[in-house]
This record gives structure tokens, sequence and C-alpha cells, in this order.
């Protein structure tokens, strides 16, 4: 009885305790400090085959920078499944690194916690202005009317990548442009254990990449103007069921690929079972499956056959890394010279170049390393069809919600259950209700 | 060497002498006498305290909160919710309520299931292994090598095998026995409860078997040689002699087991990743992915207090039929 209520009021004392010291622990608007000038945390997105491979890309342009200015950058590669979650972890222990990498589409949801340097005119000036940067890069930095809590640092676009060798064996001689060409390729494609499309029905961003582009072409959006969530309208529902359906009802998606979440539809592709993927910058990956530059090509994604008021003509999102600083940096001036380093036009060509993306600076896209045909064609898309994806705070929570419900879609075609309109706007339903509300 | 030790030898004894050295060496050495216990314990309590006190105060506090991304910076500055997490998470008409009772009755399920397989298992090799026969170490090594692995790798190599079309539970399923018309999947869709299961009782049951093995070293030998005499055969002596014998160790494995399959979070997480399928979304995957996923913390918390609540409930329960149980038969 003693020990219990000494327990109580331990508890007591305790959460009273950690109150006040959340209390008091308020945000101070500061931008950072430079009490460490001479040291930074760099947090890389893992952009090559594997963590190894970005090490060995990265470490020279480090040491580069050090030379230069002296300053040391400590690098940590994440893993993309982990990356979301440390900075998160980082935001609210106020533990992090000085200078990261997120994913650009994160860029609002980032923004509204507060945690990162927002990139007003004066910073931007410190890098070089922000007319260095192509305009769909920049679209996705941050919510509009506010100062981008990011800079572009690679890009990317989605692109229709094609087996050369599949194609010519099955005699067709271009690849599709529009939805239906695709879904008739396909069908000619899928047969013998081979397959017309390719895709990655487990992987949640994979699946708002892809639905978000057919809502575009549908007219619609996954957020109203005001942004809140709107999962529900007739584009959206029409755009997942569209998307499933190549599974589906079409058949040109293996079933098998209701359950892929770790680009093996890539490497079905560069093992000829798969004639055709839609994928960001994908030369890389085929490169190491052992796939030459001449046995795939690329087109522009398709988009829907020029019905008269359906939407726009986009065909991808606007894919790739932003950089962001920490707001309690240490070393402020020391981050922000980093980011004007890694976003210089030499060091641009450099990564881009390493990573098969294009840069998101204007100057740098001119040198001819990506002049290349696929090259061409993504940043063709990036510069007139390229859409980002909404730059609204509850982004992250849209990619889990909609992703797994598209996922959800996907298992219930593979397993032969019917995927109707009904079915998809109940599980539309269902992920616009787990949304925090407002 | 001399000349050094005499003058300690001469202070030691003058401060011996000393008529207020006493005293103080009676109080310093009650004190250390009431002290000590607390003073060893110091550190595991300041350890207990931090490891699971201080965060589940914060949970608790947490869970009143609106806690979304907006305010994780700082979160004591999140606006108070009152019990709007509490409402929102017990209201099983709504989506996040429904899901969360989805999840839960679906986690009941699986750790009967999977506790009991344990168990079973557990039992039936223990008892089995009682005998001396040729290669018993061996097949006790090999027993015990599930709970010896790191779960990750165990339970990732599972995941390879689940795989539908590279996978070797399909390979041999399928291609090789030809049990299934066409392969079925087992990391989406239903079957993935199956798979889960398959996994967690792997996973599991050489924990029991190894309580339940060292729980048989105590039932003295010649129990057995009697009743053999009076004509109870095997299974007799398995009920009546093995399982009353082993009533209070399987009372501790079957809470241990509850307790761990019923939280367990590793397993799911490895073999479905953020998403699991609704037929193998345990609580806490689900409840991960309600405060992580969607970085509505508030309301994660609150889900994770009233699983807390559920687990001491049945505990307790548990626990008080239990001993009331062993009260009755010791009388």
């Amino acid at each position: 009885m003693r020990r219990s209520r000494a327990a109580a009021v331990g508890a007591l004392t305790l959460s009273l305790a950690l109150t006040m010291a959340a209390c008091g622990g308020g945000s101070s608007g500061t931008e950072g400090s430079n009490e460490q000038p001479k040291t930074l945390t760099y947090w890389a997105s893992n952009q090559g085959a594997n963590l190894e491979v970005d090490k060995k890309v990265l470490q020279p342009e480090l040491d580069k920078f050090e030379k230069e200015t002296g300053i040391e950058v400590k690098l940590e590669v994440v893993p993309w499944a982990d990356l979301l979650n440390r900075i998160l972890t980082a935001t609210t222990s106020g533990q992090g690194p000085d200078v990261l990498n997120i994913g650009n589409t994160w860029s609002a949801s980032l923004q509204s916690s507060g945690a990162l340097l927002p990139w007003d005119a004066k910073n931007f000036e410190a890098i070089g202005g922000k007319d260095r940067f192509v305009r769909s890069a920049l679209g996705s930095t941050g919510v509009q009317g506010q100062d981008p809590a990011a800079v572009p640092l690679y890009s990317m676009a989605y692109a229709l990548y094609y087996n050369k060798k599949m194609f010519a064996d099955a005699g067709i001689e271009k690849p599709p442009a529009t939805w239906e060409e695709l879904a008739e390729t396909g069908r000619k494609l899928s047969e013998d254990g081979k397959w017309g499309l390719g895709a990655e029905g487990s992987n949640l961003s994979n699946n708002i990449h892809q639905v978000f582009v057919l809502a575009k072409q549908h007219g619609a959006d996954f957020f109203t103007p005001e942004g809140k969530a709107d999962f529900t309208s007739d584009g959206a529902v029409a755009a997942v069921k569209q998307y499933v359906d190549l599974m589906a009802k079409d058949k040109i998606i293996a079933p098998g690929n209701a359950e892929y979440a770790q680009n093996q539809s890539l490497s079905d592709f560069a093992k000829d079972k798969t004639a055709m993927v839609l994928w960001q910058t994908a030369s890389a990956t085929f490169k190491t499956q052992g796939m030459n530059e001449d046995e795939w090509g690329v087109a522009p994604a398709p988009v829907q056959s020029g019905e008269p008021g359906q939407g726009t003509a986009t065909n991808s999102m606007v894919a790739g890394i932003n950089m962001a600083v920490f707001k309690n940096t240490k070393n402020i001036d020391g981050a922000k010279k980093f980011v004007k380093f890694m976003t210089s036009d030499e060091e641009q060509i450099i990564l881009n170049k390493a990573y098969g993306s294009i840069p998101p600076v204007k100057a740098a896209q001119q040198d001819p390393a990506f002049d290349t045909p696929s090259l061409t064609v993504l940043r063709e898309t990036l510069a007139t069809s390229a859409a980002a994806l909404p730059q609204v705070p509850e982004e992250s929570q849209f990619e889990t919600v909609v992703g797994t419900a598209v996922k959800e879609l996907f298992a219930d075609a593979a397993a032969g259950r019917p995927v109707t309109t009904e079915s998809v706007r109940d599980k539309l339903e269902k992920a616009q209700q787990q949304m925090p509300k407002k | 060497m001399t000349t050094t030790a005499a003058p300690t030898t001469g202070e030691r004894t003058a401060r011996k002498n000393h008529p207020g050295a006493a005293p103080r060496k009676r109080r310093s050495g009650r004190l250390r006498r009431i002290g000590l216990p607390y003073l060893l314990l110091f550190p595991a309590i300041l350890l207990e305290l931090l490891v699971h006190l201080v965060p589940m105060v914060i949970g608790i506090v947490v869970s009143f909160k609106e806690l979304t991304q907006f305010y994780i910076r700082d979160w004591g500055t999140a606006p108070w919710a009152g019990f709007d997490n509490y409402a929102l998470s017990v209201d099983f008409d709504a989506p996040v309520g429904e899901a969360l009772l989805r999840s839960f009755l679906t986690t009941c399920l699986f750790t009967v299931l999977s506790v009991g397989l344990c168990w079973m298992l557990g039992v039936a090799a223990a008892i089995f292994m009682q005998e001396s026969f040729r290669g018993r170490g061996f097949l006790r090594t090999i027993f015990l090598v599930p709970y010896a692995l790191p779960v990750y790798a165990a339970v990732i190599t599972w995941s390879f095998m689940f795989q539908r079309d590279n996978g070797l539970v399909n390979h041999v399923l399928h291609d090789q026995l030809g049990l299934t018309g066409s392969p079925p999947f087992w990391l989406i869709g239903d079957n993935s409860f199956v798979a889960l299961l398959v996994v967690s009782v792997w996973k599991g049951w050489p924990f029991a078997f190894l309580i339940i093995m060292a729980g048989l070293q105590n039932i003295p030998k010649d129990v057995y040689e009697a009743a053999a005499l009076d004509g109870a055969g095997i299974w007799q002596q398995v009920r009546r002699i093995t399982l009353p014998a082993l009533r209070p160790v399987n009372q501790v494995l079957v809470l241990v087991l509850f307790l761990w399959t019923f939280n367990d979070f590793n397993t799911p997480f490895v073999l479905f990743g953020k998403a699991a399928p609704e037929a193998a979304d345990l609580i806490s995957i689900h409840i991960y992915q309600s405060s992580f996923q969607t970085w509505n913390f508030g309301t994660g918390s609150a889900m994770s207090v009233l699983l807390l609540l559920f687990l001491l409930v049945v505990t307790g329960a548990y626990l008080w039929f239990t001993s009331r149980g062993r009260k009755a038969t010791d009388a």
C-alpha cells in the first residue's frame, strides 16, 4: 500500500516535471547558430543501387568541399524506408543532422513541422538565386505562398521504359502513347508467362505516383484547392480503378506484381519477363541488372486518348530529391555553403550524371551528358507535362492511406476478386476518414 | 616498510580511542544497514524509470493531445484534445474505430492460436525428449535454433520463402506436390494470416519447449515408476502426473507467451512491411501505422493506452484465477 502510494507520487511528480520541461522547451524562431563552424552532418537519401554506391559517389565531392572551405562533412546514407521516420525522430528530439535530403513530395509535410530552415529571398540569394532552378522542380519545395522548405537537388520524371527485344519478338514497332494503346500492346505481349506491364503493387509511394498522374488526366486532384482531402471524387475513383484494372481487367500486369515492393518489376524487365514499366530514371538500375543501354527504349508515359475536356496532358509527377537544412543547426553558414556547393553547376553535373537523374539547375542541364535519348524524354516531361504532387501538409499521410488502399485493391485483383467502382470508392472513402481531422 | 606501517597503526588506534568515534560509527552502520538495499536498488530503479515509466507517462499525456506533424517539434505546445482521441478509437462505426476493433479481434484470434500451438508443440517435444536416445542432444540443439536466431534475419528469410512466384513454400506446395491449382499468395490477401501464424509458432515454440523441459526435470522419476506399477499407461501418466506437476511452469509460460504474441511487432513488420494486409493487421502494427504513418500521434497513443489497459486487466484476471485455483488445490 505504502509502496504504491510512493509510486503514484513519483509518477505524478515526474509527469509534472515533464510537462513543465515540455512547456519550457519552446521553439524560438531563431535560424541556427555558428557554434560549430568546422563540421556538418549530412543525411543523404539512398540514390544509388545500394548504400555503398552512394558513399563512393558522394565522398570525393565532400572531400572537395572540405578542401575548399575547411568544413568536414560527416556523411550518413539513409535507406528510403527509414528516411521519413528518421527525420520525424530528429524533428521531435532536436537531435538531427545539419543538412539532409528529403523526398520532394514530403516538402510541405516537413515544412509544417517547422523544423526546416525556410528558404527566403535572403537564403536563396546565398546560393545564387531562385532563377537558377527549373520551375517545375521549385514547385515541389513547399506550400505555395510560403518560403520553400528545401532546395531541389536531383530531378526525375516518370516515363515508359520498354524492352526492345520483347517488342521486336511480338512485332510491335512503336511504344504506346495512350492508355488504350498500352492495354492493346500489353495484351499482345502478355502470353507464355510473359507480361505486358510491370507494377509494384505493395509499394505505397509508387502507387501514389501512378494514380496521381491518372487522376490529373481525369481532371481530378486528391485535395481541394483549400487543401482538404478529396479522395472520392469521380475522377480520383476512375483513376485508381483504371490503374488497378491494368491487372484486374486488361490482365497485362502479372498477379504476382501485387506483392512487389522491392523493385522486383525492374528485375523482371531485365530478365525479359515484363515488356514495359512506368518508372522514374531506371537506367542505373537496368545497368546493375546487366542490361545494355541499347536493349531498352524510353517513351513519354501514356495519356488518355484525347477525349475533349478530360484533364490536361500530365503524364508524370515531378519526382526528385530536395536538400534541406535543419533549423537548429549549429553551423548555419556552413550549411548554406554546403547547399550552395551541392547545387553549383559543376557538382550538379557530376552528381546527376552519377545517379542518372536530371539537374534541376538550368545551367547544368545544358551539359551534353544529359542529351541522351532517354534523358531527353525525361527532361522534356519535366519541362512540359509534369505536375507536382499536392503541396499540402498532409501529403505524407495521403501517401500512406491512399497507397495502402491501392495495395489492397491490387491484392483483390490478384486473388481474382472483382474490382468495381463501388469497391474502389469504398476503399478511398475509408482512406479519407483515416486522415487526421483538420 | 616498518616506518610507514607504524604511524598508520598508531593513527587507527588513536581514532578508535577517540570518544566521539564510537556513536558516529554506529550511526553510519545503521544507515548502511537500512540504506544499503536502497542504494543497491537505485540504479535499477533509475533505469526502470527511464526505460519504462517515463515513456509511459509521456504516452499517457500525449494521448490527451492533438499531436500531429504541426507540433511534433515541440509536443508540449500541442493543443489538449480531452478524450477526443479515445472517442475516435472506440467509435466502432467510423473507419478508425472499426479498423482498430477488427485489428484487435484479429490479434486475439492470432494470439490464441499461436500460443496454443506453441504450447502444444513445446509440451509434446519436451515429453518426447525426456527419454534419452541416440541423437537427443543434436535434436535439442536443432529445436532451439529458431529461438537463438536473430528475429529480423529469420523473418526476412521467411518473407522470401513466402513469395508467390519465387518462394520456396509455393515451390513445394504447388510445383512439387501439386496441392494447389494456382500458386497462392501468402504475403497479401487472406492467406497472410496463415503465413504470420506459421512464422510466429516457428519462432515461439522453442521457448515453450525449453521452459517445459526445465519443468520436467523437477518431477521425481519414482512417481512415474509407482504409477506404472499401478498400471497407468503413458497417456494417463501425462494427464495425471506430468501436466498437474507442470502447472506452475505452465502458468508463467502461457502468460509470457500471451504477452509476447499479443504485442509482437517485429514479425509482422518484417514480413509485410509498413502496411500489413487486412487479414494479418496485428494491433501493434496497426497502432504503429496510426501514429507513425499517418502522423496522428495523439490517436496512436490513445490506442496504446487502451491496449495497455486491456493487457493489464487480462493479466490481472489471469493471475487471480490461476492463483485461486492453485490455492484450492493446495488446500
